[in-house]
Formats: C-alpha cells, sequence, structure tokens
C-alpha cells in the first residue's frame, strides 16, 4: 500500500499515504492499514478530533503525520490565533482533526485560549487528544485535568519519549492512566512511533470501548459545596449537559464567556449537537475572540 | 436543533445564586481553584515521573531556592544590578576617558589642517565643533559602559535568569491589578521600550496589556543607559570619596531602577482601579533550566544586535543634532545666539523642576533619540562658550558644575527626567502600531511627560526648601 498520489507543496490535494511507510514501530502491526491521510479533503467526516496541549509539545507533528499535511506554527504567544484542520480516515471511518492553539491553560481569557477551550466546550469534538511532553509532565498536566474538567472524552498522547528516555526521565504511563482516569499513549510522534496505538485508542473512546472515569477534584471545600450546590441548578435549566461540575466552576470564577453562552441558551446547544450547529459555534468563538 | 425553552428567568436566578456564592467565598477561591489544580499536577508525576536526577538538575534547584526565594529573592535581584553597574562604572572609566582623548586629539589636527587650508571659520566650526563634536561625544561616552554592560545582561538573559525576575515581581504586579507577565516586558523593556511593547502581546487581557505598554516607558531602554551611567559616573560618584565612588555611583543606578519600577506598580495600580478597572488573571509561568551561555552569541548579540545598533543610531542622530546646536549657537539675533535666546526662554520652567533652560532645549532636540540627551547638552553648553576645550571628562564635569552651577540635584534630576519622561519617537510609533488608538498612544506620550514634570518639581522645591 505504498502507492503514494501526488501532493501539491500546499497540501490542497488529496493525500493519499499509509502510515506503515513511515513507521518503523511496529510497521508490521495491522492497524496501520487502516490508517489513510486524507489532508484537507475532510467532507463528511464521521468524528471530530481535537488536538490540545502547551506549545511545543509536538502537537503539529501529530497532526502533519496524521493528515499528511505540513502546517507550520508560530512560536510566538497571541500570534497563533487560528485553527488547522485536516481528515483521516481509520478502520473505515473519517475523522476530522482540528489542531488547536497551544496554550498552558483554558482558564484565563487570550484569544488563543479562549479558541482552544471553546472548541472543546462548543465544538463538542468527540475525543480530544491532549499531547503531554512526557519530560515535562509536571507542567503539562494542568492543561490535561483542565481539559478533564470538561469532558469525558480524552486520550493522552504522551508525547517526546525518545526525549525522555535520553534525558533520564521515565514515565510509568500505566500509573499516569490510572490517576487520570483517561487512556494514556506513550509516542514519539517525530519517528511516528505509537501514533497507529493513540488512533486505535481513540477510536475505543469514541465508540465507549474504554470506560473512562476522569480525575476531578479543584478547589476547596468551601468551593466544593457551592459547586454541588449549584450542578443542580445548571442540570434542571440545560439538561442533558455533559459538564454541569465544570459549567459551574467557570461561572464562579467569573468567566464571562460562560455566563453569556448560559444566558443566550448557547449552552443548550451543547447536549443536543448536531455538526453544523457545532460548526457554527466553532466560527463563533473564533470570531468572538480575534 | 432541538431548541430547549429559552429559560430566562431561572437563568438569571442561577447568576444570582452564583453572584451570592462567590460573594461567600471572597477572592481567594480563584487562586485556590488554580493551586488545587497545581498540587494535584504535582502529585501525579511525582507518583509517574521518575528522574535519575542529573547534577545539573540537583544544582538548578539549589540555585533556584535562592533566587526565587520569598525573602532572598528580590534582595538577590537588587544586589546582581548592583555588580552589573559596579563593573560597567569601574571598568568603563579608563577607556571612556582614552577614547575622549583620542577623539579629541583627532579634532584638534582636524582644525589646524582646515585652519591651514584657510577654510572660512563657518566651516571649521560647523563640521568640527558641531557634527565632530557630537560624534566624538555620543562615542567616548556611549561605547566603553555598553561594551561592558549588554554583554553581561546577554549573559543573565541566556542563563535563564529573566523569568526568575517576573517570578519573583509577580505578587507585586497582583497586588498593583497588573499582570505577572509584564515584569517579563519590563525586562524587554530594559533592552528596547520598543520591543518591550511589541512583547507586551504575551499578555493575555487588552486591559492589562494596555496598562503594561502604558508603563514600559518607566523601565530605561539601551539608549537610556549610558546616559544614566554617565550621570552616575561624573555627578553622582564623583560627590564621594575615591573608595565609594563607583559603589555609591552604581547604588544610584539600582536606585533609579527601583524608582522605575516603582512607578509602573503606581501607575499600574492607579490605571487597574480607575481607567482600566480589573482584577489581576493567573498564568502559567515555564522557569527554564538555566542554560550555560553560548559565549559566541552572547558576544554577537551583546555587540552586534545592542551595542553597535544603539551606538549607530546615536550617531546618526548626534550628528544633524551637533549640526543644528552649532547654528543655534552662531546664528544670532539682537546680539545673542539663538541658543541663549531659547535657552532664556525654557530657563524658568527648567530651573522649576531642577534643570536649566540648556538642558530642556537639549531635551527637545533629542527626541527623536534618547541616547543624545547628554551629548547634546554637553554641546549645548560649550558650544554657548566656543573656546572651551574638553579634554577631559573631569574638565567636563568642571566646566557643567562650576560654569553652569550643576548641583547633585541637577544630575538626580536630569537621571529621572531621563528614566521618567515621555518615550522617543520609535516607541510612539510602536505603541500606534499595538493599540490602534490614538487615544492610548497619546496617554502614553503625555502621562510619563506630566508625571516627570510634577514628581520633579515636587522633589526640586522640597530639597531647596530643606537645604
Amino acid at each position: 500500500m505504498n502507492s503514494d498520489k501526488t501532493n501539491d507543496d500546499d497540501g490542497t490535494s488529496t493525500v493519499n499515504r499509509t502510515l506503515a511507510s513511515t513507521a518503523h514501530h511496529c510497521g508490521s502491526c495491522a492497524l496501520h492499514e487502516h490508517l489513510v491521510r486524507m489532508g484537507i479533503d475532510i467532507d463528511n467526516w464521521d468524528y471530530v478530533v481535537a488536538l490540545a496541549g502547551n506549545p511545543n509539545v509536538g502537537k503539529s507533528t501529530v497532526f502533519n503525520a496524521l493528515t499528511g499535511l505540513k502546517q507550520h506554527t508560530g512560536n510566538w504567544p497571541g500570534k497563533t490565533v487560528a485553527r488547522a484542520e485536516g481528515g483521516f480516515e481509520f478502520s473505515g471511518k473519517r475523522y476530522k482533526i482540528v489542531d488547536l492553539p497551544g496554550t498552558y491553560s483554558l482558564l484565563s481569557a487570550s484569544v488563543d485560549e479562549e479558541i482552544a477551550r471553546d472548541f472543546i466546550l462548543f465544538g463538542r469534538p468527540d475525543c480530544v487528544i491532549v499531547v503531554v511532553d512526557a519530560t515535562m509532565l509536571e507542567r503539562n498536566l494542568n492543561l490535561v485535568l483542565q481539559v478533564l474538567e470538561i469532558t469525558d472524552k480524552v486520550v493522552v498522547c504522551l508525547n517526546l519519549m525518545d526525549e525522555a528516555e535520553r534525558k533520564g526521565i521515565d514515565v510509568d504511563h500505566r500509573s499516569l492512566a490510572r490517576e487520570l482516569g483517561v487512556p494514556v499513549v506513550p509516542t514519539s510522534a517525530r519517528k511516528g512511533e505509537g501514533l497507529g496505538l493513540l488512533m486505535r485508542t481513540v477510536s475505543e473512546v469514541i465508540a465507549g470501548d474504554v470506560e473512562v472515569a476522569p480525575r476531578r477534584n479543584a478547589g476547596n471545600a468551601a468551593l466544593n459545596q457551592a459547586v454541588d450546590e449549584l450542578i443542580p441548578m445548571i442540570e434542571t435549566l440545560y439538561p442533558g449537559l455533559p459538564n454541569p461540575r465544570w459549567i459551574a466552576l467557570r461561572l464562579l470564577d467569573g468567566d464571562y464567556r460562560v455566563r453569556q453562552a448560559l444566558e443566550n441558551g448557547e449552552l443548550a446547544r451543547m447536549g443536543f449537537e448536531t455538526p453544523d450547529a457545532a460548526e457554527q459555534g466553532i466560527v463563533m468563538g473564533a470570531a468572538g475572540g480575534s | 436543533m432541538n431548541d430547549t425553552p429559552t429559560s430566562q428567568p431561572p437563568a438569571r436566578a442561577l447568576l444570582a445564586r452564583v453572584e451570592q456564592l462567590q460573594r461567600n467565598l471572597g477572592g481567594a477561591y480563584r487562586d485556590a481553584i488554580v493551586e488545587s489544580l497545581y498540587a494535584d499536577a504535582e502529585q501525579i508525576a511525582r507518583k509517574v515521573v521518575h528522574t535519575e536526577k542529573t547534577k545539573s538538575y540537583h544544582v538548578d534547584q539549589a540555585i533556584d531556592r535562592i533566587v526565587t526565594s520569598k525573602i532572598w529573592g528580590l534582595p538577590v535581584m537588587g544586589l546582581l544590578l548592583a555588580v552589573v553597574f559596579w563593573v560597567t562604572i569601574a571598568g568603563a572609566n579608563v577607556p571612556s576617558a582614552m577614547l575622549a582623548d583620542f577623539f579629541f586629539y583627532l579634532g584638534d589636527q582636524g582644525v589646524a589642517l582646515f585652519e591651514a587650508m584657510g577654510l572660512p571659520w563657518w566651516i571649521t566650526g560647523f563640521v568640527w565643533h558641531g557634527t565632530y563634536r557630537g560624534l566624538a561625544w555620543v562615542v567616548s561616552v556611549m561605547l566603553p559602559p555598553m561594551a561592558i554592560f549588554f554583554p553581561i545582561f546577554t549573559i543573565l538573559e541566556d542563563l535563564g535568569y529573566l523569568p526568575r525576575v517576573a517570578f519573583n515581581v509577580d505578587a507585586l504586579f497582583k497586588r498593583a491589578g497588573a499582570h505577572g507577565k509584564q515584569a517579563l516586558t519590563m525586562t524587554m523593556g530594559l533592552g528596547c521600550n520598543a520591543a518591550g511593547v511589541v512583547a507586551c502581546r504575551i499578555i493575555d487581557s487588552p486591559r492589562e496589556r494596555l496598562i503594561a505598554i502604558l508603563t514600559n516607558n518607566f523601565m530605561p531602554c539601551n539608549g537610556r543607559w549610558p546616559t544614566l551611567i554617565m550621570l552616575a559616573t561624573l555627578f553622582v560618584a564623583t560627590s564621594f570619596p575615591p573608595a565609594l565612588a563607583a559603589i555609591a555611583a552604581a547604588g544610584s543606578l539600582v536606585l533609579v531602577v527601583l524608582v522605575g519600577g516603582a512607578m509602573t506598580l503606581i501607575l499600574s495600580a492607579i490605571l487597574s482601579r480607575s481607567a482600566l478597572k480589573g482584577e489581576a488573571s493567573s498564568f502559567t509561568l515555564e522557569l527554564p533550566p538555566y542554560r550555560r551561555p553560548n559565549m559566541l552569541r552572547v558576544l554577537y548579540t551583546s555587540i552586534i544586535d545592542r551595542t553597535v545598533f544603539v551606538l549607530w543610531r546615536a550617531i546618526v542622530m548626534a550628528v544633524p543634532a551637533g549640526g543644528i546646536i552649532w547654528l543655534l549657537s552662531n546664528i544670532r539675533a539682537s546680539g545673542e545666539t539663538l541658543t541663549t535666546h531659547i535657552s532664556g526662554w525654557l530657563d524658568p520652567a527648567g530651573r522649576a523642576i531642577g534643570l536649566d533652560g540648556v538642558i530642556l532645549l537639549a531635551y527637545i532636540i533629542a527626541i527623536p533619540a534618547n541616547e543624545i540627551v547628554i551629548p547634546t547638552i554637553v554641546m549645548a553648553y560649550t558650544q554657548a562658550g566656543m573656546m572651551i576645550e574638553l579634554d577631559t571628562l573631569e574638565e567636563l564635569r568642571q566646566v557643567l558644575v562650576e560654569r553652569e552651577g550643576w548641583t547633585l540635584l541637577t544630575a538626580v534630576c536630569l537621571m529621572l527626567f531621563s528614566l521618567l519622561h515621555n518615550p522617543c519617537s520609535t516607541t510612539i510609533w510602536t505603541i500606534y502600531q499595538e493599540t490602534r488608538s490614538v487615544k492610548w498612544t497619546a496617554v502614553s506620550a503625555l502621562l510619563p511627560l506630566a508625571i516627570t514634570f510634577a514628581l520633579l518639581f515636587v522633589l526640586t522645591q522640597t530639597v531647596r526648601v530643606l537645604f
């Protein structure tokens, strides 16, 4: 299956290449046969996957490896305000993957963080891949924990494993998965290692084959009491919300955007989403930020 | 779309309850959320990460325990700054004098040559006493301190000390209602205010970003350092016994930076409680590992990017400024030179704030580049009495002190003036580019100027009453 179609430098044509041709690691694995890169040919997707993570953790490398695109990202915080989108096919399903701006947190209201957060919240991706730097796990976990507050459908991509090994850092990914309550997949995206497993895990999380129990315990006792009081009120107001706890936290934190979404009913759409509406949500989020 | 009913009243009830709960919780819960996230992340990382800690990592942590400690962080910062200044001043004295000797010798030869060639006096005057002298002053006064200060500063930058500075002062900024990252943009401002203003992009909220942009000017930039260092050397140092001279001069520079920092905090606090009301937001600051500076890169950055860049800009500005001063000093109207007229007219305003008319005139001529304020002042003074020959910095000091009546107060006022007055034209333009607002650009230029005049007026009058 090494029949590469021609791809223009600007990546406008469809790219069909199997990952097997680039991945040395477990190249014999049958899974690779199913991954087809689709570049930006992302019509009629079955699932939407978001890529989140701190800046410079290899997010774009993962994105490029999966889609066959050559996405360039600026390194200057504040400049990168756009999302990149691409597509790939895996085990017969078509995925749209959205590369979100690199952020350290989802708490403050900078333009890039708002875009990332709005997409995870209102874009309702079927799964969020949080790419983390294995050499700087603690710092990266801050973002993971914040994403876990928003959504259950999370796969942690423990990237830069090769670099960690070289630096004498050993990360026990099984314990990490237990602590976080979501799957953790070790990868070295530059070498293409672990990406097949990453995609299989994503598909399993989307299908509900993997049980997730995300860790959620931000705040002190008084705060949690306040949150517990608000959750039923929010649930009565908007039944079917996937993350009332997070909404409660954000309201208490005085998050203007969430408050607005609550007031104008935007929040209601989160429970009963159609792809079109999701798209609208994203566009609105991006426009509001710029 | 499966519309849920537009449940406005219940939403309002919910939001009312939220506000009530917010009040009950007090302000601390915001930090509690962030802190518990961090504690969680730390706890998990400790469980799952096993590091064969290299020696350098331990050293890093040991250093960080001191330089970012709550008690020692700020004093260490001040001490470090003082040492850098002391090395700069102590090291720059001799080469500065040598350069001055060399350039003025060359100037004398030039004058002699022109006279031997029988050129009219005004050509000799304009070329050698005007433009050449401006250039000679700029190079001999500015080059040595820059060649010492910038490499040291670049080494600190390369080591990874600057983010630690931001870490140390974060709490202060928070109390002022400004963003902790403002400290990073300020350290950029130490290099160049225009660069500092652009760096404010890293600040998330528009409110805090605007505060950072408006106050960046209070960090003395590359162009103003030589002015400050020279003033400290010429006036502060000589007011003390030789043994203490360099230390006193370095101390006065630390004081200047502290005043700049204090002004930044005060203005930030005032702005964040008035025109730009709001609360400080939390942020994640990455403390990069200490790295051994790459000396080649340090030399390149400090010599090419900083020293030569600043010196060239100064020379480009000093040559026409020297020419203008020469013209003003040699064109006479009703028996007096234009310099005398203008500076006489500016004198009352200058005196009121501890300066004089000539200094204000030099300042106005030097608006395009802060770098040349001092050389312009010197040129204005010496041009007024063409016969004076200045061979050494000591003679310059004597002229300023004995003939022009400069005191320590004049020097202090001029240092403060140089620190606080409006940004240079490049920075003002950059502020407009970044804010796209004529209003805030005007505020950024006029507010510091007003503050400067007010502060210096109060200082001068107080000193005059007391002594």
